[in-house]
């Protein structure tokens, strides 16, 4: 059975109605949290842990399990901090901008019901500097949150003092990974660190931290609300729960919309974006977790449980679940290649692998986009792609890795006709 | 990144901006995003406060505003810190404008998910009204620079244009737009799509269509 409205979690997802702190009091947001904080900080991350919320920020970690990790009577000396990620970049993710410009207040409470289940004494919501707009309203919601005394000293009258900070990135995509958001939050250039030590031991200022994504925390306050058997109905095992999937590229009707994990990629395109441009035989693949992934050839698509499982055994991952979508238009070495110009633009330059690497597989790349290379250079590639994944300090360098990885594993005879056409071309 | 430098130091660029000093309102602004960071921990605000110059830079030169470097060094001192770690910072992230801009940041997003949807068009488009990428026109209108994933995918293609983006682009639309701008117009911002409200499907939503005409509580049905 599909998704009703009542079980959507963020009923203003399209922004028809105001973000504002009475209007989405209306809505359900800030309703008696001094109740599902005086449940106990033990009791809240047990019901997170019951629900089977796993982080949506890509990596999937059980989110309850990441609470638990903190400190369990913080040091005044060292207090614990919650940081919170909003500095969605993932090429294809759109939907934390939705969340704040449109249910700005569901994150707020989130923030205090999860910091206060951490025993965090501040959260930082770490905001992508592009989301200029938006961060106009999350600094007017966390304001008017002030202003109520929901958040602050004796936030909702609970006798915990929570503060809500906003700070705001300025364009650097490696600054969504942890430790790098840390670093940035410190004022330096966001290079990520070496772990361990981990957030929870060491993190920001060297002190405890979480760092969880926008959706994360958004919706804890309504799994609270509403039980962890509720919301561990929808999805299957090990992938419960509602999702916000964001379509792009070639559908009908690009869309961000919430369902329930696990729903079939061809009910969700058929449902809400109106239907493969071209219909169902002219879809060539799918990335299902944004830019990061590896691309999933359009045959195997159709049945694919949207979840972690089901994108995993189609050889790719759920990620953010950002859905781009690509039609038998589409020149899929340049789509990729363009993918590999952004992973170049933003690698920090931390890791010779990776700052190399990523220049490199570029370059070679953009040959054979036009097929200017020679078959044996598609084996380089994926020799190169290999030496780049897991010899850096983050992910980003096998994530500049997989997308490659992907093309060459499903299009690789496209990429040798490339390069037979252009062989043939030179010669006539 | 290796494409960014900065503006070199000069006797004119001193002269300029050598005595730069936040204004009233500024100052007020900094002292605030000082105070959300721990006592000690002033250096957080360091990419804050670089934006803030930044914008008082463009509200004095009439641009979307750079960064100079006595106006980095002027961070430093405000923050306690040495020089090059402000610099480092603003070379670092890539909304810090290293050299002057023009009047409008036309920013087009050039990565997968808008160019399947045609961000080709939109950079010949403004290529076509004498834009390069990495230059300023002439004129000091225009300064066009294709950048990475903005995050508008569900609405793509899009072009952010100082602080306003502009999405469900085709050619005409961004033509209109930067036409509007010129004129001293303030185009509409958000979707250009007639009928879209933001990223609901084209055609109206299919999920919370109760949202549409009234605040609605869904909790009646729980």
């Amino acid at each position: 059975m599909s998704l009703q409205d009542k079980d959507r979690i963020f009923t203003n997802l399209y922004g028809y109605q105001p973000w504002t702190l009475s209007a989405a009091r209306k809505r359900g947001d800030w309703d008696d949290t001094k109740a599902l904080l005086a449940r106990g900080k033990d009791a809240i991350i047990e019901e997170i842990k019951a629900s089977g919320l796993r982080g949506r920020g890509g990596a999937g970690f059980p989110t309850g399990l990441k609470w638990s990790f903190m400190p369990k009577e913080p040091n005044p000396a060292r207090p614990s901090f919650l940081v919170i990620n909003a500095d969605e970049s993932e090429p294809g993710s759109c939907k934390d901008r939705e969340i704040i410009r449109h249910d700005p207040h569901k994150l707020i409470e989130g923030a205090l019901v999860a910091g206060f289940a951490m025993g965090a004494r501040a959260a930082y919501i770490y905001i992508r500097g592009e989301y200029i707009r938006e961060a106009e309203t999350l600094f007017a919601a966390v304001q008017e949150a002030y202003d109520a005394g929901l958040i602050g000293k004796n936030a909702c009258k609970s006798g915990y003092d929570f503060d809500v900070f906003v700070h705001r990135g300025a364009g650097a995509y490696i600054c969504g990974e942890e430790t790098a958001m840390i670093e940035s939050l410190e004022g330096k250039k966001g290079q990520p660190r070496l772990k361990p030590p981990f957030p929870a031991g060491a993190g920001l200022y060297g002190c405890p931290t979480t760092v969880n994504n926008v959706e994360s925390i958004a919706v804890a306050p309504t799994i609270l609300r509403r039980g962890a058997s509720w919301f561990s109905s929808f999805g299957r095992d090990n992938n419960k729960g509602t999702k916000l999937f964001q379509i792009s590229g070639h559908v009908e009707k690009p869309c961000v919309v919430e369902e329930a994990m696990s729903i079939p990629f061809r009910e969700l395109i058929e449902k809400h974006c109106g239907g493969i441009r071209g219909g169902w035989d002219n879809l060539l693949a799918v990335i299902p977790g944004g830019s990061s992934v590896p691309l999933v050839p359009g045959s195997m698509c159709p049945d694919m449980p949207m979840d972690f499982d089901g994108c995993k055994e189609a050889g790719s991952g759920l990620g953010t679940a950002a859905v781009i979508v690509m039609d038998k238009s589409t020149d899929i070495v340049r789509a990729i290649s363009r993918l590999s110009h952004f992973y170049m633009h933003e690698s920090c330059g931390q890791c010779t692998p990776c700052r190399e690497g990523t220049g490199w597989m570029y370059r070679v790349m953009e040959r054979l986009r036009t097929g200017d290379a020679e078959v044996e250079e598609i084996d380089m590639l994926w020799n190169v792609t290999k030496q780049v994944e897991g010899h850096t300090i983050c992910a980003l360098g096998d994530a500049a890795a997989w997308p490659i990885q992907g093309l060459i594993r499903h299009f690789r005879p496209e990429m040798e006709r490339r390069i037979a056409e252009n062989v043939r071309e030179a010669a006539e | 990144m290796a494409d960014r430098h900065l503006e070199p130091d000069s006797p004119e660029l001193r002269a300029r901006w050598g005595s730069f000093a936040w204004t009233k309102d500024n100052a007020a602004k900094a002292k605030e995003v000082v105070a959300r960071y721990p006592a000690g921990r002033q250096r957080s605000a360091v990419m804050p406060l670089l934006d803030l110059a930044q914008r008082q830079v463009g509200a004095e030169t009439n641009t979307q505003g750079w960064l100079p470097i006595p106006v980095m060094e002027f961070i430093a001192h405000e923050l306690d810190m040495p020089v090059i770690r402000v610099v480092e910072v603003a070379t670092f992230y890539t909304m810090y404008n290293l050299v002057p801009v023009g009047r409008f940041h036309v920013q087009v997003c050039g990565t997968t998910p808008c160019m399947l949807r045609g961000s080709d068009d939109i950079i010949a488009a403004c290529k076509k009204r004498g834009m390069s990428k990495g230059h300023t026109t002439d004129d000091g209108l225009w300064t066009l620079t294709e950048v990475e994933c903005m995050g508008n995918c569900a609405s793509a293609p899009m072009v952010q244009i100082n602080d306003d983006n502009y999405e469900d682009l085709t050619a005409d639309r961004v033509d209109a737009v930067l036409d509007a701008l010129a004129a001293g117009q303030t185009p509409k911002t958000g979707t250009q799509e007639p009928g879209r409200h933001t990223v609901e499907p084209l055609g109206g939503p299919t999920t919370l269509t109760a949202m549409v005409g009234e605040n609605h509580d869904y909790r009646g049905d729980w």
